[in-house]
């Protein structure tokens, strides 16, 4: 029997010569560094969501109706008719969400071990193009079900593009097809949700693997160990401090993977809606133009970046100045690389000020989420009393807006006058957990 | 007879219920004791009644059934159910549902589409009544258990009923045998904020027994929101397990590889 097995190993390896030196390549001979810690599961967790969001997304396909008239039935439809198709749908908006929060998680990984820099600019862009697609992945696929919520969050974000001068109405009309999000829209929504839109996601996470494993990982020391010392067990001249990524990181991995369904599971089986984050209620009502929602707002993950828009004002005799501080706060983050002129990597070692802008920037980001899904305006009464809500809503959100903006300026001006007073980086990594 | 819990004002109380839901639910889920108190703040001031509705308890689920097809459906359709599928997960025989729910005369497998024609509903009400399979979904299980207690006499309505959670709903209200009269007793000093609502004229029910009647239709209403809750919570306790004993192996696994790292 063993001999079958090396004949056909054999036979593809005389056909494909080049399978078996690539799977060494980017598996048993991708030397990754042996201390990475929690944060680096995030990367194998988003492939793990996107390969669930593929799968589960073609059996979604196969009963949905992309039509306006049809498209809210066809989701009850999978919901209690399709089998399982409740399990599928849930697996599908669950890990639509949790796509996101381990890709956020993902991205603050890079910022804390300064995984961007060089020779991983490339690693970066990448990454942040796959962030990029994913938002509009994201968008479309949440107008699909055709709720209330779907139809007024898909006119209020299209709705963006009409500030533009000059152009802005048509091209809102060009988008939509139509004068309100319709058929036409939900049908285009579904192709590029589908097809186009994957294809690109797929193309570029390969390519942000590529370039990964051309250059190597980094680690929690931000220590290059390409440059330390050579010899390993496994070979003579890879690097010292470098373990083999299969086994050692695909069974390390498989830890995380099953923490990650495992809260899945838990959200999919006991609280699919998220208590109304993941789904919201006003989904459960069929887009209607004529019935506004109580509130409308996009889907949690949007938020920091819709509150943004909230709070720039309109000046000038235009409002688009919060769309254009909305795409530049996404936009920013791909100039990572060149606003860090700093040498050390690892926040481990680098100066009181880096980690303080740094802890500033998630309160920044998490309190432009909290302006975005009504949370401050929620507690600004309860803490404060009756004050006057916008006053104080705009003033926290706009100062909250300066941070998030200012982290990228005060980080080129920390690194390139060479204030930062950085700890010295050990020659080696430090051990593993 | 008062019902001391409707204390509220005659405004809509859809978004404060949303803005609390959503506080009590996801943000104490990611901030933890951080807002904990102004959750229970939020609590408080949510002027809705606990429903109690529970879509694991079959008897309530029967009961509720009972009375969704003797005093809804014959104003309001449940497009999305079928009558075979609440046999099936209600645990009735097809005998059951045809000859005690069934009064639309669909066939078992027919969707539960109420007779009412929908432009005479218009004529009469002002507005056709709504579908309910997914009322539950969109409002919540004690917006819609409130709503059913908090029908009161109005003289100035043109249907002569008015509701406390739903102000000016086009809704009369056929529980009314079961539950009674209830007239509202304004705030002092007002002609249009209701303090609370008082039982003027007995029903068949008392109180208590109403309330649980409601908390059976909520049941059942919430069940045909979501079907698949019941399979859900059926599967999900052994999915979850499962998962926790392959990340022990995992993680057992992992560390049995790691063990000669240094």
């Amino acid at each position: 029997m063993a001999n079958v097995f090396t004949n056909i190993g054999d036979w593809v390896g005389d056909r494909a010569p080049g399978l078996a030196p690539f799977y060494r390549k980017h598996m048993t001979e991708y030397y990754a560094p042996k201390n990475f810690n929690l944060w680096y599961y995030f990367g194998v967790l988003a492939i793990v969501v996107l390969v669930n969001q593929i799968l589960t997304g073609i059996f979604l396909t196969m009963n949905y109706n992309p039509s306006a008239a049809g498209a809210f039935d066809s989701v009850q439809y999978i919901m209690r008719d399709v089998e399982w198709g409740w399990l599928i749908r849930y697996m599908h908006s669950t890990g639509a969400s949790l796509f996101f929060v381990v890709v956020f998680l993902h991205m603050f990984r890079g910022l804390m071990y300064g995984s961007y820099k060089k020779p991983r600019e490339m690693v970066w862009l990448l990454g942040m193009l796959i962030f990029l697609v994913l938002m509009a992945e994201a968008f479309m696929g949440y107008v699909l079900p055709w709720g209330n919520m779907s139809f007024w969050g898909a006119k209020v974000i299209i709705s963006l593009f009409g500030t533009i001068p000059v152009i802005g109405s048509t091209l809102v009309e060009w988008i939509m097809g139509d004068f309100l999000p319709a058929d036409a829209t939900l049908n285009r929504f579904f192709a590029l949700h589908v097809i186009a839109l994957p294809i690109v996601l797929l193309l570029l996470v390969v390519l942000h693997i590529f370039a990964l494993h051309e250059v190597g990982s980094n680690n929690p020391d931000g220590v290059d160990i390409k440059h330390g010392p050579k010899g390993n067990r496994w070979d003579a001249t890879k690097p010292a401090d470098g373990v083999p990524f299969h086994p050692y990181y695909t069974v390390h991995d498989l830890v995380g993977i099953g923490f990650l369904l495992l809260i899945a599971a838990f959200i999919i089986f006991f609280a699919p809606t998220f208590g109304g984050w993941f789904l919201e209620h006003d989904n459960s009502i069929m887009a209607n133009n004529l019935v506004t929602p109580a509130e409308i707002k996009p889907v949690w993950y949007f938020t920091p970046f819709y509150a943004i828009v909230r709070m720039i004002p309109s000046f000038f005799g235009t409002a688009v100045w919060g769309v254009l501080a909305m795409f530049g706060a996404i936009a920013v983050l791909f100039f990572l690389p060149w606003f860090d002129r700093g040498q050390v990597r690892s926040i481990r070692y680098r100066g009181t000020g880096y980690k303080v802008a740094l802890g500033l920037f998630v309160v920044a980001f998490l309190g432009l989420g909290a302006v975005g899904t009504g949370i401050t305006a929620e507690v600004i009464p309860e803490w404060f009393g009756n004050v006057d809500l916008t006053t104080w809503e705009n003033l926290f959100g706009r100062v909250m807006t300066f941070i998030y903006f200012g982290f990228f300026p005060f980080l080129w001006a920390y690194t390139h006058f060479g204030w930062e007073k950085t700890k010295p980086v050990p020659e080696r990594v430090t051990g593993h957990d | 007879m008062t019902n001391p819990t409707i204390l509220m004002k005659r405004r809509p109380l859809m978004k404060q219920r949303y803005l609390s839901k959503r506080f009590l639910s996801a943000v104490a889920m990611a901030f933890g004791l951080l807002l904990g108190s102004v959750s229970a703040q939020a609590a408080e001031e949510s002027a809705l009644m606990s429903s109690g509705a529970s879509v694991r308890d079959q008897a309530s689920l029967q009961r509720g059934a009972k009375l969704f097809f003797n005093y809804c459906v014959g104003c309001h359709s449940l497009k999305y159910v079928r009558y075979s599928r609440i046999a099936e997960d209600l645990n009735l025989s097809e005998q059951d549902v045809m000859q005690n729910l069934n009064f639309t005369g669909g066939k078992f497998d027919d969707q539960v589409i109420s007779h009412m024609p929908a432009d005479s509903a218009t004529k009469w009400f002002g507005k056709a009544p709504p579908d309910l399979s997914l009322e539950v979904s969109a409002k919540g299980e004690d917006w819609v258990y409130t709503y059913l207690n908090s029908f009161y006499l109005d003289p100035h309505s043109p249907i002569g009923w008015n509701n406390t959670v739903l102000p000016n709903a086009a809704m009369p209200f056929p529980l009314a045998e079961l539950q009674g009269l209830q007239t509202a007793v304004m705030k002092p000093g007002t002609t249009d904020v209701v303090e609370k609502l008082e039982i003027s004229h007995p029903g068949t029910m008392t109180p208590a027994q109403y309330q649980q009647s409601m908390r059976d239709l909520t049941s059942f209403l919430e069940y045909a929101s979501e079907p698949a809750a019941l399979q859900r919570a059926h599967y999900g306790i052994w999915v979850v397990l499962f998962l926790a004993f392959f990340t022990l192996l995992a993680y057992v696994l992992n560390k049995e590889y790691w063990k000669d790292v240094h």
